[in-house]
């Protein structure tokens, strides 16, 4: 089968199966079979930290740079989006609906507002990329966690979005819209984490992931073979962030609510353990690990009689158990898919999976080339 | 004038808090290159404890008193102690060999589940820290024209100087000392020479949780308030400040929380007058790290460590 057919096979999958799955979760369910909402909303967030959690690692995993400042980012594009929409794109929603009907213009408007948050929080990176990625390893990580405090902080005192009280909607009724819509549904969420899967796994797969990989292998010697390794830092932080931003932009119009609360220290540190628990420079690892961490507190809120006074510290418990047992995380450096299945199979021993003792997998020949 | 004595008291006061958990940040960051984020759990530990011995011991009704104040001090830099042992036993030295990002994650989790577990057992309400010095009660001393120094300001600053002179006598004076220097030097020549590592890095966080949970009962005799999740913040700010004067530097700790301390005071105190609302008091930390750093990336008074190939 010619590429093309497949990659165009593939689009028409993900695409009947995100619309199926959100019409599962909407409230008519798909043929008569309804998913509740409680479980319909975990899917959501769960799409909104793959998101967040693919992003950080192609700064953090791959580029190896340490960044704790991932929700200021996340911030950053849910409030300037969600800023878009209440204050100015009601008219512009009006005028398209004129045109291309209500529904399209709903979805061109939010995509323009994605998009928006986007680029504010690729600017927002940039900002603070262009300085900080100076430094190095744990200052690194102090100034980004320091950053996404400050923007936390400057938040909270712009009034406008809602301050201390948190952001509904027009703060004065008449200037704009009195709640958020809620535009984000699984299509947009799942739809955005499959686009963020894709593109990082396409840019690792370049000429600008080799780079970041040496940087992440060795700074000094990608340095001294001609690596601009400032510039690509830039480039991998910037792109994260956006992400990152589209990951706010989204969590803003599913929750209708945003509250500087959410954007804390805290939610940095929870991408964080996605990532490291997944296994540092997997993609499919981030997958696993923003999956495991989302649903991983829910699913201990069924433990029986006192034992969900105690949720917390069982969910603490074993992120420091898993840490003792796997700490290279539970993928390591390696991915999840057809062919590490089909390599597993064919030889059951003795085959080290690339990645193993840090070697990542960009550096390990690829099957094809042995069988070659 | 007297506002500009009085913000400086104020300021350094809580600096002085600042410091003293600072210490435990740069001593443990000096040996293990750990960002030890328990650190500031082991602050409100030791606050805990302090409430605690001064409940079940019966001093807390006793009414105002110096020796009372030091047993409790005592004791909680003793359970402190105690507890900062076990998490570097149990928790970081199993990692220690691993990536740093493993030992973060680590640090992380620890600090997760001591917060968790103070929150199951005993809820996130505050609780009210005896008032051992009668502070609460007292009028203030007055200095002169208008500033005043209460008697836990006093009593914080005299501790806090106590403690941080002890610990520059142990570290450069003592056999210890020296050991300790040298593990924080370079580990594995440290070992070469004939020192328990395993011991030495034990001891230092056994002395830099001490010095948090005294940081933890004097902070609590100026505002009484406990509660599980009080670490955060202040551990957080604490570290900042270890960074600012040079991670790794035990003077650079002092001055860093010195600084940090007095800077939040300035800007709740004439914030207003230059347009920064009192709310930036918790961003004005990190705004100073960040300047900093970019100016001078190892700290205030830390040096510089070239990087070879």
């Amino acid at each position: 089968m010619p590429t093309f057919i497949k990659r165009i096979l593939g689009l028409v999958i993900i695409v009947a199966l995100l619309v199926g799955v959100n019409a599962w979760m909407s409230r008519d369910g798909l043929f008569g079979f309804g998913l509740p909402f409680y479980y319909a909303e975990l899917l959501n967030l769960t799409g909104i930290s793959i998101i967040l959690a693919v992003s950080l690692n192609l700064i953090t995993g791959f580029t190896g740079q340490f960044s704790i400042g991932h929700a200021g980012f996340m911030a950053v594009g849910a409030y300037s989006s969600v800023f878009m929409t209440v204050y100015y794109s009601q008219a512009v929603e009006r005028a398209l609906t004129g045109i291309v009907g209500a529904t399209a213009a709903q979805a061109l408007v939010f995509l323009g507002i994605i998009l928006f948050g986007a680029l504010i929080a690729a600017l927002a990176g940039l900002l603070v990329g262009i300085p900080s990625l100076r430094l190095r390893g744990d200052y690194l990580a102090i100034v980004t966690l320091g950053f996404a405090e400050i923007i936390r902080i400057i938040i909270l005192n712009i009034d406008r979005v809602g301050g201390a009280t948190g952001f509904r909607g027009a703060v004065a009724p008449w200037e704009g819209r009195p709640i958020i819509p809620q535009y984000a549904n699984f299509v947009w969420i799942g739809g955005f984490a499959v686009i963020t899967i894709v593109v990082v796994y396409n840019i690792v797969r370049s000429d600008v992931g080799r780079a970041l990989i040496s940087i992440r292998e060795d700074e000094l010697a990608a340095e001294a073979m001609g690596v601009n390794t400032t510039r690509y830092k830039v480039i991998a932080f910037v792109i994260s962030s956006a992400f990152a931003g589209i990951a706010g932009a989204l969590f803003g119009h599913y929750r209708q609510f945003l509250h500087t609360n959410d954007f804390q220290f805290i939610r940095s540190i929870e991408i964080l353990i996605m990532i490291v628990l997944g296994g540092m420079g997997s993609i499919t690892g981030a997958v696993l690990g923003a999956i495991v961490i989302t649903i991983l507190p829910e699913l201990l809120r069924k433990l029986p009689g006192n034992l969900i006074e105690y949720r917390l510290v069982i969910y603490s418990a074993l992120l420091i158990v898993i840490m003792l047992t796997r700490p290279q995380g539970v993928m390591g450096a390696r991915e999840f898919g057809i062919p590490w299945l089909k390599r597993s199979q064919k030889q059951p021993e003795g085959d080290k999976p690339a990645g193993e003792k840090g070697v990542p997998i960009a550096q390990q020949p690829s099957s094809q080339e042995v069988q070659k | 004038m007297d506002t500009f004595v009085q913000q400086l008291i104020n300021g350094l006061n809580v600096g002085a808090i600042y410091a003293l958990i600072a210490l435990g940040y740069t001593m443990v960051y000096g040996i293990l290159r750990l960002i030890n984020f328990a650190h500031g759990d082991v602050y409100m530990v030791g606050a805990f404890a302090g409430f605690y011995i001064a409940l079940y011991a019966g001093l807390a009704v006793g009414g105002p008193s110096m020796i009372s104040l030091m047993v409790v001090l005592l004791g909680a830099m003793i359970i402190a102690a105690i507890v900062g042992m076990i998490i570097e036993r149990f928790a970081y030295r199993p990692v220690r060999k691993y990536s740093r990002m493993t030992t973060l994650i680590m640090a992380i989790g620890v600090s997760l589940l001591i917060e968790n577990i103070f929150v199951a057992q005993i809820g996130a309400t505050p609780r009210a820290f005896p008032d051992f010095l009668g502070s609460q009660s007292q009028m203030p001393y007055r200095l002169f024209g208008n500033a005043a120094i209460s008697k836990a300001q006093i009593v914080i600053f005299l501790v806090s100087i106590a403690l941080m002179l002890l610990l520059q006598w142990v570290v450069f004076k003592t056999k210890v000392g020296t050991a300790m220097r040298a593990v924080s030097f370079n580990l594995n020549s440290a070992k070469l020479m004939g020192i328990n590592t395993d011991a030495i890095i034990s001891l230092t966080f056994a002395i830099g949780s001490a010095l948090a949970a005294a940081g933890g009962v004097l902070t609590a005799q100026y505002n009484p308030n406990i509660d599980p999740l009080m670490g955060i913040l202040t551990g957080l700010k604490a570290f900042v400040a270890a960074v600012l004067g040079g991670i790794g530097n035990i003077p650079g700790a002092v001055l860093g929380g010195l600084l940090i301390g007095a800077a939040e005071t300035f800007v709740v105190g004439y914030g207003q007058n230059i347009g920064i609302a009192s709310t930036y008091r918790d961003a004005v930390a990190f705004a100073i790290l960040i300047l900093v750093l970019l100016l001078r990336p190892s700290g205030l008074l830390g040096s510089t460590v070239q990087e070879k190939v």
